[in-house]
Formats: structure tokens, sequence, C-alpha cells
């Protein structure tokens, strides 16, 4: 009964197909991505102009909220990235959230957000060869000085380095911490001589609000406003 | 007798790494210090304030999440027992 040492394991391995491991996180990922479109499927059905219901009020909220940001941060010229910057906030948001159901986040895992800052470093590059041109690119590296091109480049290559890490580092903290949790109230309860381990009753549950719902959300914020940030400086507006 | 070296070495270094929190700590702590000052000189911008503070506290938090990882990695995914 009880835990009887802390144990910290990689997301574990649900089934494979010709040889390829299919892990729990592509799983929870598939389950994810099918409630999101579930919900966004639910909220724009039998929309009309006249008569709005409650979840289509909330529909166009979103999407208002979500154009209003982007317009701010990265320049109207730049508002058809509104839609992906929805998209990884919300499956972001919804994927370390799972967490609150006792299923492994999907954020916990570095994969998913390596993934994710890839396709923003992709976006970036993208956006500066538009802005500067394909000559203006590559000899953007060695400004000011020629001699400061190995700098500029490791500094390109730091961005998905450090995005994905820190989205990584501060959900998989959460799982380790609350691990930890686990066990020091158990070993408190034993110690006590107490047969069933009541200290795990509440006080998780109060640490989860700090660790799963406030992390859960900023990181997906943050996540998204620095992909919004690093596109929107490589393609400013005149 | 090796293992228990190597081992207890790594339990040092996971500690170490930790240490990486005190930068991170102090600069979160300015920055969240002069938000605060701004908001009390212009409230009406706390918003644009708050937002501001959050991503870079975000920014300031990534060498002690660097260190943190480090510290994972030597406690969970050790890469030198498998080095004996």
């Amino acid at each position: 009964m009880g835990l009887k040492e802390v144990v910290v394991n990689g997301p574990k391995v649900s089934f494979e197909i010709f040889g390829l491991k299919v892990t729990e996180t592509v799983v929870l990922s598939w389950v994810v991505m099918a409630v999101i479109i579930g919900l966004v499927l639910f909220m724009t059905h039998n929309m009309s102009k006249t008569n709005p219901s409650k979840k289509q009020i909330v529909a166009e909220w979103i999407v208002q909220t979500v154009n209003g940001m982007v317009k701010d941060s990265m320049g109207a010229r730049n508002l058809h990235y509104a839609p992906y910057m929805a998209t990884i906030f919300s499956f972001s948001i919804f994927g370390s959230l799972i967490s609150v159901l006792g299923l492994r986040p999907v954020t916990g895992d570095f994969s998913t957000t390596l993934a994710w800052a890839l396709i923003t470093f992709v976006m970036i590059q993208y956006a500066k060869i538009k802005n500067d041109g394909i000559v203006g690119y590559i000899t953007g590296f060695a400004k000011p000085i020629a001699l400061l091109t190995p700098i500029n480049v490791i500094s390109e290559l730091a961005t998905p380095v450090s995005m994905s890490i820190r989205h990584f580092g501060n959900v998989a903290s959460g799982i380790v911490i609350t691990q930890l949790l686990y066990y020091a109230l158990t070993s408190l309860s034993t110690a006590l001589g107490l047969s069933f381990p009541v200290f795990t009753l509440g006080i998780p549950a109060v640490l989860s609000v700090y660790f799963d719902l406030f992390t859960g959300f900023m990181q997906a914020f943050i996540f998204t406003m620095l992909t919004m940030a690093y596109v929107g400086s490589a393609y400013p507006e005149e | 007798m090796e293992k228990a070296i190597v081992l207890a070495a790594s339990a040092i270094g996971a500690g170490l790494a930790a240490i990486a929190g005190i930068g991170p700590g102090i600069g979160e702590g300015y920055a969240v210090g002069k938000a605060c000052e701004a908001i009390a000189r212009q409230p009406e911008q706390s918003g644009a304030v708050t937002r501001t503070m959050f991503i870079g506290c975000a920014v300031a938090e990534s060498t002690g999440i660097y260190g943190l990882v480090i510290a994972l990695i030597l406690m969970f995914a050790n890469p030198f027992l498998g080095k004996l």
C-alpha cells in the first residue's frame, strides 16, 4: 500500500504497428485532437447571423481575442497566422490539462514540445526569407561583422531548443514534484503509524492547482506569445 | 564499488545543477518588482504590463529549467551508468 519508492518513468509504449512503437503520448495526443475537433465542431454548429446562440457567442469571442492578440503583437499583415496560434494554444493547454484527469500530460514528453518548436523554427526562417529575400537572408547572418557568423547561427538554432525545453521542463517538473509529494505524504502517514495515508487526501489537490492548472495555462500562453513575437519580428510591418 | 561512486557523484551533480535556480529567482523577482512599480504608476496599463512581465519571466526562467533538466537526467536517466 502506498508508494514504496519514487518512480518516474517516461511514457509507456501502448502498442506496436509494424515494429513502430506507439507511445502513450501519441495516443493521448489523438484523444486531445479528437476532443478539440469535437468541441470546435460543436461550437460552430448551427451558426446564425440574426439569432446567435450562447456557444456561438463564445466561439466568436475566442476568434476575436486571438485575432486581436495576433494583430497587436505581429501586425495586421500577419493576421493569417491567427488560426495556427489558436491551434497551438488549444493543443498545448488541453495537452497539459489532461493531467488533471490523472493521465500523463502530452506536453510532458520532449518529443511533443520539440515538434512544436521545430514548426516555429521553420516558420521563423520562412518569414525571414520572405522579408529579406534569399540573398539577404544568408548575408544577414554575417551582420554586423562577418566574425559574428557562428554566434548568429548558434543563436538562431538555440531558439527551438530553449522554447521546447522550457515547456517540457515546466510540465515534467510538475510530474516529478507530484510523485515526490505523494511519496513524502505516504511515508509521513506510515511514520505516524496510520494504516491509511490520510495526508494524501487533500494536500496534492491544492498543489495541483499550481502545478497543473497555472503551469499548463501559463506555458501554453508563453509558447504561443513567443512564437508570435519571433515570427512577427522576422516579418515586421513597414 | 565503481557503481556506488558514480551514483554518489551523479546525486551530488544533480544537487549542484539545482543551484541554477538562484539566477532566475533573482531575475524574476526584479521583473515582478518593476512590474508592480509600473502598475502603481499607470494602473490603466496593468494588462499589457502583466503580459509582458510573464513573457519576461518565462525567458528568464529558461536557464533555471536547463539546470532542472540536467538534474532530472542525472537522477532518472543517468548516462554514466552505461559506461561502466
